[in-house]
């Protein structure tokens, strides 16, 4: 993650949980696809735009402790993996939570939160994050 | 298609090769594949090289060029290919090789797997193996490849498929057989206790649930399997090759308790070998990660769904254990984990194995073998069976 443009192309995702629903089909995808890999050509040019709801529940997590490098200060932190009320899964932090309260089935809703920061870049990256509902 | 044969095996020692560089251990193991099939080098016509990440790890790209030039290859300018397919890496080239045999395109192939990891610090090299996940909506979101296989872990846990005894079971069995391999990182066994008490890398898992960071090169020497006999009296079939792929993605699986290109891979492999499961003897398989290997053995059929950790916590899956014997060669946690080595260092294992050559780990009477390689989590999956003649 180091450039400007490169973060900028995914803010409608990252920001807004925008994601795609195919009009032949009717299938939700998180993050957006070009095209369904269900439908395939006979749903080609009907992809529209789809703002996944923030909220959802835990259908799994894990706590990190050995973090890359630009989320060293945040060790130990939450992670999991999200059941959007519309069925997508999403994956992201999961914060302002006590660690050991942290449970599977879990309600939680998105928030937009600094991601992290590129150091040489100097950029800061925001995005989703998950806290509890 | 032509049928192919493995005729000769090399392999480096696994682990932290200081005094060695990628270019040393790259030719120790092609020299001793090529030596084991008897042959003097200039009959290769076509060279394979399985590697991850050798432009992050030590700044060299067009690794295919290098190892060309260093085993003697370029002066004959025999093509040379490099295959990257994250932990797959080195099961991906095993397939293309395979390919190359089993088409009538290239003869006598060489095929590397090769990995220099030690000289960089942990930290660069976990980003690199991160990296092998969705970069955009994985790790660009702060998880880590070792969190996604503990969500995983957790998953398996709470549907009750395996307790947390049984996912770290499977680093204890592959710790007992790397105590019996000469060339494994680590030649210890370990307790369960170590496992469960080690410190936490993404909870559940801990560090003794995680493959180490490894130097290491394997090397195979194939042609068809009519002229096997040419070369030499110690050689074996490869029975089946298959690879599939899914979703880059984890959270874009309707099931992250099995990995579906396992399943698929292994049933197309079985059905092109002509056997079922229950004929396999000895998998070598791709455990990077504990619950890894509770997933493969129930993906590839040899265990049903919620059995496959009892198999490992009984030590079933030992050599003499009564059924298939697991990661006879120490597996990807005490072997070591050369990336795009690893999944040639299986098919070597499986070879030594077929041949009887392999020594305090030889598993019995095996006709057929199993290696399954793995890139991300379950992104890129090969199945090959290997088979004694
Ligand atoms: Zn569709």
């Amino acid at each position: 993650m180091s450039s400007v443009a490169r973060a900028w192309r995914e803010f409608p995702g990252k920001y807004n949980l925008e994601g795609t629903k195919c009009g032949n089909c009717g299938t939700i995808f998180f993050p957006k696809r070009d095209f369904c890999p269900k439908c395939r050509r006979e749903g080609i040019g009907k992809m529209q735009k789809y703002k996944v709801r923030r909220e959802g529940e835990v259908f799994s997590f894990s706590i990190i402790h050995d973090a890359p490098p630009c989320n060293s200060a945040l060790k130990p932190y939450a992670v999991a993996m999200v059941r959007a009320k519309d069925g997508v899964m999403i994956s992201g932090q999961l914060v302002d939570v006590e660690l050991d309260k942290i449970a599977i089935g879990m309600p939680v809703r998105a928030v937009l939160r600094k991601l992290d920061e590129d150091g040489a870049a100097g950029v800061i990256h925001y995005g989703y994050k998950f806290v509890p509902a | 298609m032509k049928e192919v044969a493995i005729i000769g095996v090399g392999a480096t020692k696994f682990g932290e090769l200081w005094g060695s560089s990628f270019r040393n251990i790259g030719i120790e193991a092609g020299m001793r594949a090529i030596e084991d099939a008897n042959l003097s080098g200039s009959e290769i016509d076509c060279l394979f090289i399985g590697n991850m990440s050798a432009g992050r790890f030590i700044n060299q790209k067009h690794i295919d060029a290098l190892i060309a030039d260093y085993s003697g290859m370029a002066t004959k300018n025999v093509p040379a290919i490099r295959v990257e397919a994250g932990g797959a890496s080195g099961g991906v080239a095993f397939g293309q090789a395979v390919t190359a045999v089993a088409s009538g395109m290239y003869n006598t192939v060489l095929l590397g797997g090769a990995e220099k990891m030690t000289d960089q610090n942990d930290a660069f090299i976990n980003t690199a193996m991160d990296a092998t996940a969705d970069a955009e909506w994985e790790t660009g979101m702060g998880l880590t490849l070792p969190s996604l296989y503990a969500m995983i872990a957790r998953r398996v846990m709470h549907e009750g498929t395996a307790t947390r005894e049984e996912i770290a079971s499977v680093a204890v069995n592959s710790h007992f057989h790397g105590a019996l391999n000469p060339g494994a990182q680590f030649r210890k066994e370990i307790s369960l206790d170590t496992v469960l008490r080690a410190s936490p890398v993404a909870d559940p898992l801990g560090m003794f649930d995680c493959a180490p960071i490894t130097d290491g090169a394997a090397a195979v020497v194939l042609c068809p399997l009519d002229e096997a006999k040419k070369h030499t009296d110690s050689y074996v079939k490869v029975s089946a090759f298959a690879q599939g792929s899914d979703t880059l993605a984890l959270s874009q699986r309707p099931d992250i308790t099995s990995f579906g290109a396992t399943v698929a891979t292994s049933r197309k492999a079985y059905e092109m070998a002509g056997i079922t499961p229950a004929d396999i003897s000895i998998a070598e398989i791709h455990d990077d990660f504990s619950i890894a290997g509770i997933l493969a053995l129930q993906d590839l059929g040899l265990y049903k769904k919620g059995c496959a950790g009892k198999a490992f916590l009984s030590g079933e899956t030992k050599v003499g254990g009564g059924k298939v014997a697991v990661n006879t060669s120490g597996g990807l946690k005490a072997r070591g984990y050369p990336i795009g080595a690893s999944g040639v260092a299986q098919i070597v294992e499986i070879s030594e194995q077929l041949r009887g050559k392999a020594d305090k780990r030889q598993v019995a009477n095996a006709k057929y073998g199993l290696a399954q390689s793995v890139g991300g989590t379950g992104s890129a999956v090969t199945v090959s069976i290997m088979e004694a003649v």
